[in-house]
């Protein structure tokens, strides 16, 4: 490392560069490849095979002007608000307490986790069935007695969408505290007892001085919590499948039923370009704030 | 289960034959009948098919039409075309014959005259394309049905209504004796093809071809279609206890006396006859609702990819003519409970509810249907707009119809 002239930069690590090209071209290739066209041919009328039609805007008109993708994006926002708040609420919660050097933590931490092992379409399925009035939770309260207790959230337009958040949340909660209890573990024990020796209380070291430490876990877990709220398709499948009548519907769905179901792929892909767009506009500000100004290296 | 591995066996011995020189010329056939009827039914095909000397190789998709379609189209599209596949015809593979993907069968139409032995004629113009023939039809599905419990009606000590209109009346006495009036189940084309039901028996013939043929918006927001919304208001109201998904579970619901009657098409018959009911003592139907009895010619049919195998094409033709052969056509209906697309066949065997659909064939009063009327795209908008209908209370009468008016002027 200790030459006296560098060698150029672009022959550094060069194993490593070569290694790395098939990903590149994937990346490039497949991942903006596919956008850029995808975008281009939202612009068209294509309907079941891409054809270079050019409609301007309309696909997009028709997409705001449509009853469903507005109740979609509105589920989108209520679902994704829930699915923040609580997961990284709880998650932290739980980690936080699973931390106090209790006994069994491995029992309680599989436990905990294990739902993150199944897929969201069985965790739908499973919800589907918990939540069913006829033979889930309000068909067991009702047999203990209360006889009018009702708790059917898929069953009821105006909450449905919270029924699915809570099957969201049952799943993804485990592996959220997973990561925050990694955070927590990285905490040199010294800040610990740096606090306790001046005397602040518990509650304070977590919120003023744990927390802010977390910073980087926090990140990465805000980065997984948002991509699994954007790309939400198979739990709602499995739950409802978008009812009662369409009152459950997120935007994937209605990418996936408008490009294959009413074989309308220009529909589809301007659906599909605003889903990018939505999350182009949340990521962007924030990798400027994150990655803007300083180098890495 | 069984029926999978077989397939799964034959695909495998397919496989090894491209291999070897094969004696008979192997068709890969695709369609998404898999329920225990309908794949009895197909069975047929394939033996008919395979007393041919050619050998047929079941390519069958699980999980209804909407699953199956977009596997075969991008089975088509993406250079890897199977021997034949299933269709609803209509405007379904539209495109993909436009796209020049579909092999034209008029020679072998022309040979079996089909024009003159395909009943009714709308059939094979649903398969024609700028003159071509494309697809060979194979069976006649109609929507139109009202199928009631008898047990219900009994219960509830009201006669067994006649038409729609004595249905609803009976409505709240089923209601009183703790039936479920009319199941709807919760998948959105069971909404959207009750309404279009209503709009053929409320509305009559022509205004059903008005809107969906002719595409007219300014009637569509009229006060006749205000008519069948008003009824469709009623259905809605009627079946809001339904809490089911799968139509087959909706049927379920009539077959044990929870439910009065659902409007389904004549595959519902099915779940009948597997539970071992009679027709006109357990359970009775009613064309048209009794009101307007039409059928519509709907249904399914094949299509036959272009290729570029000679031995391969040619085990197509005999494909095609096999299907439209009398003895596979009795063979085929009578195991999958739809009608035959010839006049000239013996049906003996049907049930009270096969032979009234016959009847009404044979005095030539069909429809067209919303897969030869509609494109997909505006099929999936209507079935939006009526799952929301019928699951959203407060969504009134006059928004839907004014919905509904903008849908059809955007219709294509």
């Amino acid at each position: 490392m200790s030459k006296s002239e560098r060698p150029n930069p672009l022959f550094r690590n060069l194993n490593a560069k070569i290694a790395s090209i098939p990903m590149i071209l994937t990346a490039s290739v497949i991942f903006v490849g596919g956008t850029v066209w995808t975008v281009f041919y939202s612009f068209t009328n294509s309907k079941l095979l891409p054809r270079l039609n050019f409609v301007g805007l309309d696909q997009y008109y028709r997409l705001w002007a449509t009853p469903r993708w507005l109740i979609s994006i509105e589920n989108l926002l209520i679902y994704g608000a829930i699915s923040l708040v609580f997961s990284l609420v709880i998650g932290f919660l739980l980690a936080a307490l699973l931390d106090q050097k209790i006994r069994f933590e491995d029992t309680f931490r599989t436990i905990f986790l294990y739902p993150f092992a199944l897929s969201f379409i069985v965790t739908g399925l499973v919800w589907q069935w918990l939540l069913n009035p006829d033979f889930g939770i309000q068909h067991v309260v009702r047999d203990l007695g209360w006889t009018s207790f009702t708790f059917d959230p898929l069953y009821n337009s105006s909450i449905v969408i919270y029924g699915i958040s809570i099957a969201a949340l049952w799943q993804g909660t485990g592996l959220i505290m997973c990561l925050m209890l990694a955070g927590l573990r990285g905490i040199d024990e010294d800040i610990w007892k740096a606090a306790r020796v001046d005397g602040i209380p518990m509650w304070k070291t977590y919120l003023f001085i744990v927390i802010p430490m977390m910073r980087p876990v926090f990140i990465t877990t805000l980065v997984i919590i948002a991509s699994g709220i954007v790309k939400v398709y198979d739990l709602v499948v499995a739950q409802t499948s978008g009812g009662p009548g369409i009152a459950s519907e997120v935007p994937a769905k209605y990418v996936y039923d408008y490009m294959f179901f009413a074989q309308n792929l220009g529909q589809g892909f301007a659906a599909s370009t605003m889903m990018l767009l939505s999350v182009v506009i949340v990521i962007v500000p924030w990798a400027y704030l994150e990655f803007g100004g300083k180098k890495r290296v | 289960m069984r029926y999978r591995f077989l397939t799964a066996a034959l695909a495998a011995t397919a496989a090894l034959q491209f291999a070897g020189p094969a004696a008979a010329t192997d068709l890969e056939v695709t369609h998404w009948w898999t329920s225990g009827g309908e794949a009895a039914a197909v069975a047929e095909f394939a033996k008919a098919f395979d007393a041919t000397g050619n050998h047929w190789v079941d390519g069958a998709i699980a999980g209804s039409g909407g699953t199956a379609r977009p596997i075969m189209i991008s089975r088509i599209t993406g250079g890897d075309p199977m021997g034949a596949t299933q269709f609803n015809h209509g405007r379904q593979a539209e495109e993909l014959v436009q796209a020049g993907l579909m092999r034209d069968l008029t020679d072998v139409a022309t040979k079996g005259k089909w024009a003159e032995v395909v009943r009714p004629k709308s059939l094979l113009d649903s398969c024609t394309i700028d003159g071509k023939i494309y697809c060979v039809p194979v069976n006649i599905h109609s929507w139109q049905w009202l199928w009631l419990s008898n047990e219900a009606f009994e219960k509830a000590g009201v006669p067994l209504p006649k038409d729609w209109n004595e249905f609803v009346a009976a409505a709240p006495a089923l209601e009183k004796a703790g039936i479920i009036p009319l199941a709807v189940g919760g998948q959105a084309w069971q909404s959207s093809g009750a309404f279009d039901v209503l709009l053929a028996a409320v509305g009559g013939t022509d205004a059903f071809l008005k809107v969906y043929k002719d595409k007219d918006a300014t009637f569509a927001a009229g006060p006749e279609i205000a008519k069948v919304f008003k009824a469709a208001d009623d259905a809605r109201k009627m079946a809001k206890n339904t809490n089911v998904q799968d139509w087959n579970q909706a049927t379920n619901l009539v077959i044990t006396g929870k439910a009065g009657g659902q409007i389904m098409g004549d595959w519902a018959q099915g779940e009948f006859q597997v539970a071992g009911k009679v027709a006109g003592k357990d359970y009775s139907c009613l064309p048209g609702l009794g009101l307007n009895e039409v059928i519509a010619t709907g249904g399914d049919a094949f299509y036959f990819p272009l290729l570029k195998d000679a031995d391969k094409s040619k085990a197509q033709e005999v494909l095609a003519e096999t299907l439209l052969d009398p003895k596979t056509q009795v063979a085929f209906n009578l195991k999958k409970g739809s009608l035959p697309v010839r006049g000239d066949v013996d049906l003996n065997a049907a049930n009270d509810c096969m032979k009234k659909g016959l009847a009404i064939l044979a005095k030539g009063s069909v429809m067209p249907w919303t897969d030869q009327l509609l494109s997909q795209d505006t099929q999936k908008q209507k079935e939006d707009l009526f799952a929301e209908f019928f699951a959203k209370p407060d969504l009134t009468v006059e928004e839907a119809q004014k919905r509904f008016a903008a849908l059809v002027a955007s219709a294509d």
